[in-house]
């Protein structure tokens, strides 16, 4: 064997036993609690990785014991519609500050990316008060305006991606006679595919995500989300059922990665374009 | 001649562009009905009425709910021959609600300023014989030369009253003795100017908390955005060589972590790393070495945070880095090639200088959200293990977990909101900065 030829082998093989480590790190947890949701009893404790029978009864037990499928239907409904909202809402705004120039246009970028920064709960006490007000408290239309009127914070991701579309395209559209909103939904949507589906999963998988502020809100457990009911069940000190757990986990974790793995090819598009615009 | 009269039909009531905008000053929409624009001129005046209404029945109110705070704090009260919980004063509720008011009056002010500009202004069009628009062109012209404005309100609206006017609430309780034995509705709250401030820096138990926390949460930040960058790095690397194959594989099976929600993995891995169930420790065990105190020892557990957020961070890093380095053209290398470079010369002179051109800004805007990582810390040690030194603090608490122990547990809001201050002011200054150094704020096309 030559050097040369060598030193590729060792670069080749080194470069497999890393990856094959880091993907080992990255597949067993999910693997652990996998394979924990089918093991009988409730301790997560087991001599081997594999259980020595598997049972169905931990999924059973938590549509059972709780109202798990009427969580799984609000938190489908808070995240589809909040996505609606919140993604118009998130392009609109990239769309105003890449494309229009006004009075006021910078120190309103500066300010909203600075309320971006600041802590959300730090806020929590007021929007409970304002909720209470607004007799929205333990319903989701309340989780939903917040996290609708809060997305527009993030609006700096859609804006880079916006000011890569030549402008000379969006000049043609309004000598053609289009209106705003109309170059915007008919034109500039479909042009940035890659963003609308990052924008989307983000905003999509909040409600999945998302329990301090929903635990806060939503009070009672028909109304509880996937995220608040599964927190509960795993800080309930009473009676602590971690295989019961880990079939929760299984079940919020399912529909989300379906969906990342799905759209994985728009994902590293959307990330990339707006990476590199910074 | 015709032409003529018509301009002079059109002209206002009373002429003088003064006298437009003086009729404004006293009624909103009085100078534009006296310009004949009766459409826009009806709106504003019924906003005018709406708005004198509620400065007339509200305002008051708000401004004595600010300034006290309340007055009578629930108290028994004898009814008939039995004493009674009175309800008194909420005032908190009054902060809030005094808050609600003046925002809507600067809403109001501004809406009146314009009023005023516009009358003058169309009544100088009118005076120059200029056209003026009817109240449907006005639309128009709004929806086609305002639509940035416009489109921009609805959202800007949205976070003025569930983002600005919350956090001018937290900022506000900073100054008052809102805690636990503070408590609203039994007692009344007090303003009391910066002795919270002066606690936090003057009290040994606070400021001994304060600094060890402000240290450990930056240390944290720098930690945990370098392991994720340089994993993210050297992983992208791996992947990206040309003779390695199952890219495809490779890359959605590190995006696996990322795919699961946050909360879900970082709860598996505090199980995962248990102490005494963990199975991590039951194959330390299996393998002949000792247990590992992972998440009760303070070194410990501080270390197993920045190896979990490693992992559960560094998948987006390597998306990212991948992405770039396929924008680098193949024949720099092959120059490079021809010069003789070897691999590691390509990689320190081509490949780690392009990539951090881009990524700078996202390192920078990582690190500050770093700063601010609630999530993790909170669900994997909870800011555990406790500290015997620290006022309601653990030693693995950042800022962002210790405000949300001060407020939510402990209900020490002034407190709470003195830090929420403190993080807002290390964090903006910074932000902004780097913010206006990124690209797209500073090559816009103009």
């Amino acid at each position: 064997m030559t050097n040369r030829s060598l030193r590729k082998a060792v670069r080749l093989t080194s470069s497999y036993v890393l990856l094959s480590l880091a993907a080992l790190f990255c597949i067993y947890p999910a693997l652990w609690v996998l394979l924990s949701s089918f093991r009988p009893g409730d301790m997560l404790f087991s001599e081997t990785l594999l259980p020595t029978s598997f049972t169905l009864l931990h999924y059973k037990q938590l549509f059972e014991n709780y109202p798990f499928a009427e969580w799984y239907v609000n938190t489908f409904k808070i995240a589809i519609i909040s996505t609606v909202i919140s993604t118009v809402l998130v392009m609109m705004t990239g769309y105003v500050f890449s494309m229009f120039r006004f009075t006021g246009r910078k120190s309103l970028m500066s300010m909203l990316l600075t309320l971006g920064l600041f802590p959300g709960f730090m806020s929590m006490i007021a929007v409970y008060i304002l909720l209470n007000q607004m007799n929205l408290l333990n319903t989701h239309a309340a989780v939903i305006i917040v996290s609708a009127a809060a997305a527009p914070l993030f609006f700096l991701f859609s804006k880079s991606y916006f000011d890569t579309i030549p402008r000379s395209l969006v000049e043609a559209a309004r000598i053609d006679g289009a209106g705003h909103l109309n170059t915007f939904f008919r034109m500039i949507l479909p042009l940035s595919k890659p963003l609308v589906v990052y924008v989307v999963l983000m905003n999509f998988t909040g409600p999945f995500t998302d329990f301090i502020f929903a635990r806060l809100v939503l009070r009672t457990p028909e109304k509880k989300t996937l995220a608040v009911g599964l927190y509960d069940i795993v800080t309930d000190r009473t009676k602590l059922q971690f295989t019961m757990f880990a079939a929760g986990c299984v079940l919020i974790a399912v529909p989300i990665t379906a969906l990342f793995l799905l759209l994985q090819r728009y994902l590293v598009a959307g990330l990339t374009s707006g990476a590199e615009k910074g | 001649m015709e032409k003529q009269s018509i301009i002079e039909f059109r002209r206002p009531f009373l002429s003088g562009r003064r006298t437009s905008a003086v009729l404004s000053i006293l009624v909103m929409g009085a100078g534009q009905l006296n310009n004949r624009q009766y459409g826009k001129g009806i709106v504003l005046m019924l906003l005018h009425f709406a708005g004198l209404y509620a400065a007339i029945a509200k305002l008051p109110h708000a401004v004595w709910a600010l300034v006290t705070l309340g007055e009578t704090p629930a108290r028994l009260e004898k009814v008939g021959k039995l004493y009674q919980q009175v309800m008194g004063d909420h005032s908190i509720y009054l902060l809030v609600e005094g808050l609600i008011m003046i925002f809507l009056m600067f809403l109001l002010l501004a809406v009146y300023v314009q009023n005023i500009r516009d009358a003058y202004h169309c009544a100088r069009l009118r005076e120059e014989g200029g056209p003026l628009h009817t109240f449907r062109q006005t639309l128009h012209f709004l929806l086609e030369y305002r639509f940035p404005q416009i489109a921009i309100a609805i959202p800007v609206l949205g976070v003025v009253f569930f983002t600005v006017m919350p956090i001018v609430f937290m900022i506000l309780l900073a100054f008052t003795d809102f805690t636990r034995s503070h408590m609203p509705p039994a007692q009344l709250i007090n303003w009391h100017g910066l002795e919270t401030f002066r606690d936090i820096f003057r009290l040994r138990v606070w400021s001994k908390t304060f600094y060890g926390v402000t240290l450990w949460t930056l240390l944290w930040a720098v930690a945990s955005t370098l392991t994720c960058f340089a994993a993210g790095f050297i992983i992208a690397l791996a992947v990206q060589q040309k003779d390695i194959k199952f890219k495809k594989f490779w890359r959605t099976i590190f995006i696996l972590p990322y795919a699961i929600p946050l909360f879900v993995s970082t709860l598996i891995l505090r199980n995962v790393f248990n102490g005494q169930f963990g199975p991590v420790n039951d194959y330390l065990e299996l393998m002949g070495f000792g247990r590992v105190p992972w998440l009760s020892d303070p070194e410990w557990a501080k270390l197993t945070l920045v190896l979990v957020n490693m992992l559960l961070g560094f998948p987006v890093i390597m998306l990212m880095i991948i992405g770039v380095l396929s924008t680098i053209p193949g024949d720099m290398y092959e120059a490079a090639d021809i010069d003789g470079a070897d691999g590691l010369q390509k990689l320190r002179l081509i490949t780690f200088p392009t990539v951090m051109y881009t990524m700078m800004p996202i390192l920078i805007m990582q690190f500050v959200a770093n700063i601010n990582n609630f999530n993790v810390i909170y669900l994997l040690t909870g800011g555990n293990p406790v500290n015997g030194n620290y006022q309601f603090a653990g030693h693995t608490d950042i800022l962002i977990t210790w405000l949300y122990k001060l407020s939510m547990e402990q209900g020490q809001y002034n407190f709470a909101s003195v830090i929420g201050i403190f993080i807002f002011v290390l964090l903006s200054g910074f932000a902004i900065w780097s913010i206006r150094r990124t690209k797209s704020f500073k090559e816009e096309r103009l």
